[in-house]
């Protein structure tokens, strides 16, 4: 991102309340043509909302959004036109087949016919759709859902694209075309705001950014996230992890453990002098594990930690 | 406004109403349905009652009022009993409506020149039933007696008696007297209600409740495309059954069209627009398809239904269920319908009843466009 680049997105001080809750508080950050920005975080962390802010579907109570050089708190229509928005809940209409789902979206948007056509068979092609055409939305799998909504979201090529949780309940194949085409628009210089419940997916964006409680907790590129983590991370394999867990909470000192698929990642400042100790925890107490060595922090291990630790104030 | 984003809504909800076996029904047969049912099945006429008699003095006078009874229209002659149990027990089953009993001695006292008293036992569990053959019944007995009068003064050289008013009625407007030509007219008012109010009341509430709404406002289409979007098919529905409900009324019911076409055509757009505008607002408020069905229903079709005028006579009413009767825009579109069908009144002396439709229709657009953002809660 070169410094003469104008930001295509840019948010100041979003904040939106709730009977009870303060659901966004005070949210700020940039997202820049050809970037795929990443907005992670637990269910209920402010997510939803604040996409739907962007989108000009909700009216903030306090801050400042532009997207696309137009001011979407004051004027939320004059941005609809570069702008698309795909909702958690499927948007489109079961109904209707694919390809009218497709000519409905690009009518609301002002695309030509021949213009449509052409977008629509490429863009169809790349989700690997292209024989579903005649099919009614309704009878697609979530994954083929999810794609056409995606298709419809671009057709008008947008110049900023809000996802919410786009792949939620995909299945891999899917979620692998889908991240296909959003790297194939980021050489069309489109900027990319997307939530995700994946922390895997968190690490394949530009720039990530950690929701919780309605504020940003960390903001930068998944490597300088890692590289900057003042702490380490021992991992720990082991056949029972949820009791090896249990019994690592005795342990003073520790930050934080995330459960991985075969044993523990244990969030600990200074992890290779701790190791001993811990070993003789885990032998007195009989939980069986089998190797422990220190590796770089995951995404996970980063906001788990952010997340359980109770800290706030990151770069953000 | 934008015509082709216009068109796109407009082409969705066709398609829409196309793949809903529910809707196409609603639209397609419910009109003929309804005039049909209410040309065949709902009549107020009283004809051919069944009643049973119990002749307890069986001579020729007697037999003379009986075949008056049942050379009228109004009554037919079901069974004569041979006791006064068997008179209770058609009335408690439902066999006879009127049951009739001739006392013994009803030729010696019409020969002494009467009194005689006639017996008759009414169901009256239907009031309106009970009144109308306790006064048909009454017609036929004070016809025979006045008959015999005349007779017996006859008999006797005595001049005629002076009778110094007689009435001479014209029917105007429903010369036979058909209740169907006063009830099919106003079929057309429910057809409205539901075409224009219930199924219009389920298209907003649809995409909030399937979540489409969401990504709808999110695209450059204006509040007042979507609104008028999802009403033009519903319009054009409307218009063409109005169409087709009017020409089963007059072709098969034979039901008189005395006004014009382009009348009709007005009034019926006027009202409908009224009612498209109503299911829309309800749709905006309710969210759902269920509530947005079940509000609709309450406001639109049930007060069509009873307080329209439509079957009942406003001026029956309690006087404060007449008043109410006012806010219905059913009531106005059942009044000019009977115009326009039954007078021919022209257009411009519909006044009373287009007026306030017109009011109508100027507040409801006004509560839909504030009521429909395109934002959510």
């Amino acid at each position: 991102m070169t410094a003469a680049v104008q930001p295509a997105l840019t948010i100041r001080g979003l904040t939106k309340s709730f009977p009870g809750i303060r659901a966004v508080d005070g949210v700020s950050c940039d997202v820049y043509p050809g970037e795929i920005f990443g907005l992670v975080g637990p269910d209920g962390a402010g997510k939803t909302t604040t996409l739907r802010m962007l989108a000009g579907v909700m009216p903030p109570d306090q801050g400042s959004a532009t997207v696309a050089g137009s001011d979407v708190v004051h004027d939320p229509e004059a941005a609809k036109h570069d702008l698309s928005y795909m909702p958690q809940r499927f948007g489109l209409y079961e109904d209707l087949t694919v390809d009218e789902n497709i000519r409905f979206y690009g009518d609301l948007f002002g695309v030509r016919a021949n213009e449509r056509r052409a977008r629509s068979a490429q863009l169809l092609e790349a989700a690997g759709m292209s024989e579903f055409r005649k099919r009614l939305a309704g009878k697609l799998s979530g994954g083929m859902k999810q794609k056409l909504g995606l298709v419809c979201a671009l057709i008008h090529h947008p110049k900023v694209i809000l996802l919410d949780e786009p792949t939620t309940g995909v299945d891999p194949v899917s979620r692998r075309d889908f991240w296909r085409i959003l790297y194939n628009l980021i050489a069309e210089g489109v900027a990319i705001l997307t939530s995700t419940a994946y922390l895997d997916e968190a690490e394949r964006c530009h720039r990530v950014a950690l929701m919780h409680e309605g504020k940003l907790l960390f903001l930068d590129t998944p490597a300088k996230l890692k590289s900057g983590f003042a702490k380490g991370v021992l991992a720990i394999l082991s056949s029972d992890a949820r009791r090896m867990k249990e019994e690592l909470k005795r342990v003073e000192g520790i930050s934080s453990l995330v459960l991985t698929g075969d044993g523990v990642h244990v969030v600990i400042e200074d992890p290779v002098r701790r190791i001993p100790q811990i070993k003789a925890q885990l032998v007195s107490a009989q939980v069986p594990f089998s190797e422990m060595r220190q590796v770089v922090p995951t995404i996970e291990d980063l906001f788990v930690d952010a997340v359980t630790s109770g800290r706030s104030g990151g770069q953000g | 406004m934008n015509p082709n984003r216009l068109a796109a809504i407009a082409t969705k909800e066709i398609i829409h109403i196309r793949r809903d076996v529910r809707s196409l029904i609603i639209v397609v047969l419910m009109p003929a349905i309804l005039v049909l049912l209410f040309g065949y099945g709902v009549s107020l006429d009283l004809k051919h009652l069944p009643v049973y008699v119990f002749d307890r003095n069986g001579t020729q006078a007697s037999q003379d009022l009986l075949k008056r009874f049942q050379s009228s229209n109004y009554f037919r002659i079901a069974k004569v009993a041979n006791s006064y149990p068997e008179l209770a027990q058609a009335i408690d089953s439902g066999k006879a409506t009127l049951a009739i009993i001739i006392p013994h001695d009803f030729s010696e006292r019409l020969h002494d020149g009467g009194p005689v008293e006639i017996q008759a036992i009414v169901d009256a569990s239907d009031d309106n039933t009970a009144n109308l053959a306790v006064g048909y019944a009454q017609g036929v007995l004070q016809g025979y007696s006045s008959d015999l009068q005349v007779e017996w003064r006859e008999r006797r050289g005595l001049p005629r008696q002076f009778v110094p008013l007689s009435t001479e009625v014209r029917t105007w407007f429903n010369e036979d007297l058909e209740s169907s030509a006063f009830i099919v007219p106003g079929v057309l008012a429910l057809v409205m209600t539901v075409i224009g109010a219930f199924l219009t009341s389920l298209t907003v509430a649809r995409e909030w409740e399937r979540g489409t709404m969401e990504q709808l406002i999110s695209t450059p289409v204006t509040a007042l495309e979507i609104m008028l979007g999802k009403l033009l098919p519903y319009f054009v529905i409307g218009m063409v059954d109005v169409g087709l409900s009017t020409a089963l009324a007059v072709y098969w019911f034979r039901i008189p069209f005395r006004g014009t076409i382009a009348t009709l055509f007005l009034s019926s757009a006027l009202f409908l627009i009224v009612m498209l505008l109503l299911g829309f607002f309800i749709s905006v408020i309710a969210k759902t398809q269920l509530a947005a069905s079940q509000i609709a229903l309450i406001v639109t079709f049930l007060p069509a239904f009873l307080l329209s005028g439509f079957l009942f006579a406003i001026e029956q009413m309690p006087v404060f269920i007449q008043y109410v009767t006012r806010v219905l825009p059913a009531r106005y579109y059942v009044s000019a319908l009977k115009n326009i069908f039954l007078k021919g009144t022209p257009v411009e002396m519909l006044y009373a009843d287009l007026l306030p439709l017109a009011v109508f229709a100027l507040v409801l657009v006004l509560l839909a466009t504030r009521a429909f953002k395109k934002k959510l809660a």
